[in-house]
């Protein structure tokens, strides 16, 4: 009836964490890689990735807003999750999710989007009328001062906010892997890998998403492609999944060599219960392929068009590998009795509190948000005008 | 502040104080308006007591009274997955020791009589579990808001008012005593019969165990027969590597058992 | 002077709005913390009293000598005398207050086999016998008084 083979204590039968659980940490994911690859413009000055500075931003903010969403829809009492902030508990990681959220969201993305987008939104505010000019006077919170010394000041701020941001991503997620590598009642999660691992997965695929949404909004409006830009996006994505790829195969390769009473129960769930998901489709479709792909790039020479669609396919790829690497996480960890002697089978409904159509949802709104975003804060004018352009010499408008 | 200073910065500084005074006579006012509920004293003390359990493997007979007591008592629900107590057959054929067969229908609510019966020397046994009340416990440890703890007296509980039904705890416990009760979305466990053994009484598993297999215990009692007890049978705990500090102790405890 | 304050003006407005937010969230939760949070330990103490004030379902055996004194007597020296009567009879607590006068009798065809119907597994000291066996489909009590069931 619970489609349970073998032992399993009877209260495991059924899973507790459900898909909106997977979701939670891709979410999350995406916001960090976004995020460290914003920075790599801000902080480590590789120019090349500067169309996708404001994008990765927004992305980043898009997929922050969407990311407690599919929490509150499994907690059993979503009116209570303001306890976590009254009272949190400091032993459990967990309990950080409140504050750690606040901080990245409000200290860090908005913080830093408003410092980048100050020019802008005074601007706007000036050339608008009616209702448009309330909503941008708001924005800009009344001051309109946007002298050179003031924007100097701000990029100042916004360059310190994205060095402080760069922990607090770390943070953002990889506090996300502790959740599940410190449990030590589960060995398919206890392992102290587990924070590293998720937050390589992380950078890999939040990465990924910048760059097909960049190549995306390219063809959408229009414009050419920077290639510069995307093949530098590309090498450091090639570094962060090679980095990934080392990481998810020192734990197997350690799993395996020291071979303790977990194993088995483990190897045979892998072997059947988990051979699409992470045979298949974590690891040949999702790891292997695309980094053949992207180590290709890097060895051999393919001309622009070929790498676009390689690009393409490889994100298309990763975005998938990582949602199943998560999966394979949350879901494979509670398909295995605690016993080590039966395990149950994950029935996954649609129309349901948890079932796939919400989780199908979740996953479509960041982008609706995103597209509201971009309207709000345009990224694209002129390349990327921000207050860098201050140092590098060019201004336009004042 | 000096006497020059531009119009903008005093009007700033105006508004700022302003915004601070009134939020600071909120917050005063507000100490007045909410009071605390004030303590009770309860006549049972406490932290005179330290609860455990101890469980012998050699007098349980498999006839499924605790799993039906501590339902009728604290009513749990009555799905076949969700148990505050449960019992386990384990079935250790000759030719397969690493192997165990270990059954627990409808986690023994309706006895074993039904399965199949094992002769031919194969070593059979009951194992009943039940929240092990640990004093280390790894699920007190992970609940995010506090709705789980470790009573006074030893006895891990759970606050229904505060439990937000995360889970977190459900998968931290690696003896797999808790569940969600879909009644009020919340976790629910073995209580230790909090509310009767604070009155005197033993738990609702004990008091109906016909053969004494189940006993309440209190530590903290130097009468209590659980010390003579420990230092005459050979005693262990389920999972002792994952060293939760479990107060639940059995004797004979086989160690096939998981 | 007042040039140099208004171009910083704009990142007090911001930071006012963060301290703002911040006493906001202070004042929220010194309200929304329960007064009796915190006073044995990292929980809302009023949880123990709200559990111990679960009603009592099974009275337990002591409850019942205080009637019963004759029943006591009886099982006094038999293989039963350390059963708890509601091992049997089941949840008694609300015939013990006096709320139900007369909770009725055991059904004599079905109590006694969880406990005695033969069943690898139960330790060889435990009674067990195959009831068709035994007795056909005649009622236990026919020969074994279940306070006393030693068959005299």
């Amino acid at each position: 009836m619970h489609g349970v083979e073998g032992f399993m204590y009877p209260n495991e039968m059924e899973l507790q964490w459900s898909i909106l659980i997977v979701l939670y940490p891709y979410i999350t994911g995406l916001v960090a890689g976004a995020f460290i690859l914003a920075s790599l413009e801000r902080v480590f000055n590789v120019a090349a990735v500067k169309p996708t500075y404001r994008l990765a931003l927004l992305t980043a903010l898009a997929f922050l807003i969407v990311a407690p969403m599919p929490l509150q829809m499994h907690l059993g009492h979503p009116e209570r999750s303001w306890e976590m902030y009254v009272t949190p508990h400091k032993e459990s990681a967990m309990a950080m999710f409140g504050f750690v959220y606040l901080w990245y969201l409000m200290a860090v993305l908005v913080l830093e989007i408003w410092f980048d987008y100050r020019k802008e939104l005074v601007l706007t505010w000036r050339a608008s009328t009616g209702i448009k000019r309330q909503f941008y006077g708001l924005l800009t919170l009344w001051s309109d001062n946007i002298s050179p010394e003031a924007l100097k000041l701000d990029d100042k701020i916004g360059r310190t906010l994205t060095v402080i941001g760069i922990p607090s991503a770390f943070m953002l997620h990889g506090y996300v892997g502790f959740i599940f590598g410190s449990i030590k009642a589960n060995p398919w999660w206890s392992t102290p890998l587990m924070p590293i691992v998720f937050l390589f997965s992380a950078i890999v695929s939040g990465i990924a998403a910048v760059m097909l949404i960049y190549m995306a909004t390219c063809k959408l409006r229009r414009t050419k492609i920077d290639m510069l830009c995307v093949d530098t996006i590309a090498r450091y994505l090639y570094y962060a999944f090679i980095v990934d790829f080392t990481l998810e195969m020192l734990d197997l390769i350690h799993r395996l060599y020291v071979a303790d009473e977990s194993l088995q129960a483990l190897d045979f769930m892998v072997k059947t219960k988990l051979f699409v998901s992470q045979i298949v489709i974590q690891i040949i479709l999702g790891t292997l392929v695309p980094l053949v792909l992207l180590a290709s790039v890097q060895m051999l020479k393919w001309s622009a068009d070929a790498r676009k669609r390689i690009y393409a396919a490889a994100g298309l790829l990763i975005m998938i590998g990582i949602f199943a690497m998560r999966w394979n996480v949350v879901i494979g960890g509670q398909l295995f009795s605690k016993s080590f002697l039966g395990y149950t089978t994950y029935k996954l409904a649609f129309a349901t509190k948890e079932g796939l159509l919400p989780a199908i949802l979740f996953m479509i709104l960041p982008f609706l948000i995103l597209w509201a975003l971009v309207k709000i804060l345009p990224p694209w004018e002129d390349g990327g005008t921000h207050a860098g352009d201050i140092r590098h010499g060019s201004t336009t408008g004042a | 502040m000096s006497a020059d200073a531009s119009p903008d910065r005093r009007e700033f500084l105006k508004d700022s104080g302003r915004w601070i005074l009134l939020t600071g006579a909120a917050t005063l006012a507000w100490d007045f308006v909410v009071q605390g509920a004030p303590e009770q004293a309860p006549n049972y003390n406490a932290t005179d007591h330290w609860w455990g359990m101890i469980i012998d493997i050699e007098k349980c007979i498999g006839c499924g009274n605790c799993v039906r007591a501590c339902k009728a008592e604290n009513g749990v629900p009555m799905t076949d997955e969700s148990f505050r107590t449960w019992v386990e057959r384990y079935t250790i054929l000759p030719d397969a020791p690493e192997h165990p067969i270990v059954e627990s229908p409808n986690g023994g609510y309706d006895g074993f009589l039904d399965l199949k019966q094992h002769g031919d020397g194969a070593k059979v046994f009951f194992v009943p579990k039940i929240c092990n009340h640990c004093a280390h416990s790894p699920c007190v440890q992970v609940c995010p808001v506090g709705a789980t703890f470790e009573s006074p007296d030893g006895v891990v509980l759970v606050d229904k008012e505060r439990c937000l039904g995360c889970r977190y705890c459900v998968q931290a416990c690696p003896y797999g005593c808790r569940y969600i009760d879909p009644r009020t979305e919340t976790v629910d466990k073995c209580t230790l019969c909090y509310h009767r053994i604070t009155k005197g009484l033993t738990t609702a598993c004990c008091e109906t165990c016909p053969t004494g297999a189940r006993q309440l215990v209190d530590l903290k009692d130097p009468k209590d027969p659980v010390h003579e007890f420990m230092r005459t049978h050979m005693i262990n705990v389920l999972k002792p590597q994952m060293a939760t500090g479990s107060k639940v102790y059995y004797n004979a405890l086989d160690g096939a058992v998981r | 002077m007042s040039g140099k304050f208004r171009n910083y003006e704009h990142v007090l407005r911001m930071a006012g709005l963060f301290g703002a937010g911040i006493a906001i969230f202070l004042v929220v939760r010194w309200i929304m913390v329960p007064a009796d949070f915190g006073l044995y330990g990292f929980y809302r103490a009023g949880a123990l009293k709200e559990i111990a004030a679960q009603p009592i379902t099974y009275a337990g055996r002591d409850a019942c000598a205080e009637c019963h004194t004759d029943v006591i007597e009886v099982r006094k020296g038999t293989r039963h005398e350390k059963v708890n009567c509601e091992s049997c009879h089941g949840p008694l607590a609300t015939h013990a207050s006096g709320d139900v006068a007369n909770p009725g009798k055991p059904d004599p065809k079905t109590v006694c086999a969880p406990c005695h119907a033969k069943m690898t597994g139960r330790p060889k000291t435990q009674p067990q016998l195959d009831f068709k066996d035994h007795a056909g489909d005649a009622p236990c009590i026919d020969c074994h008084k279940p306070h006393s069931p030693k068959v005299k």
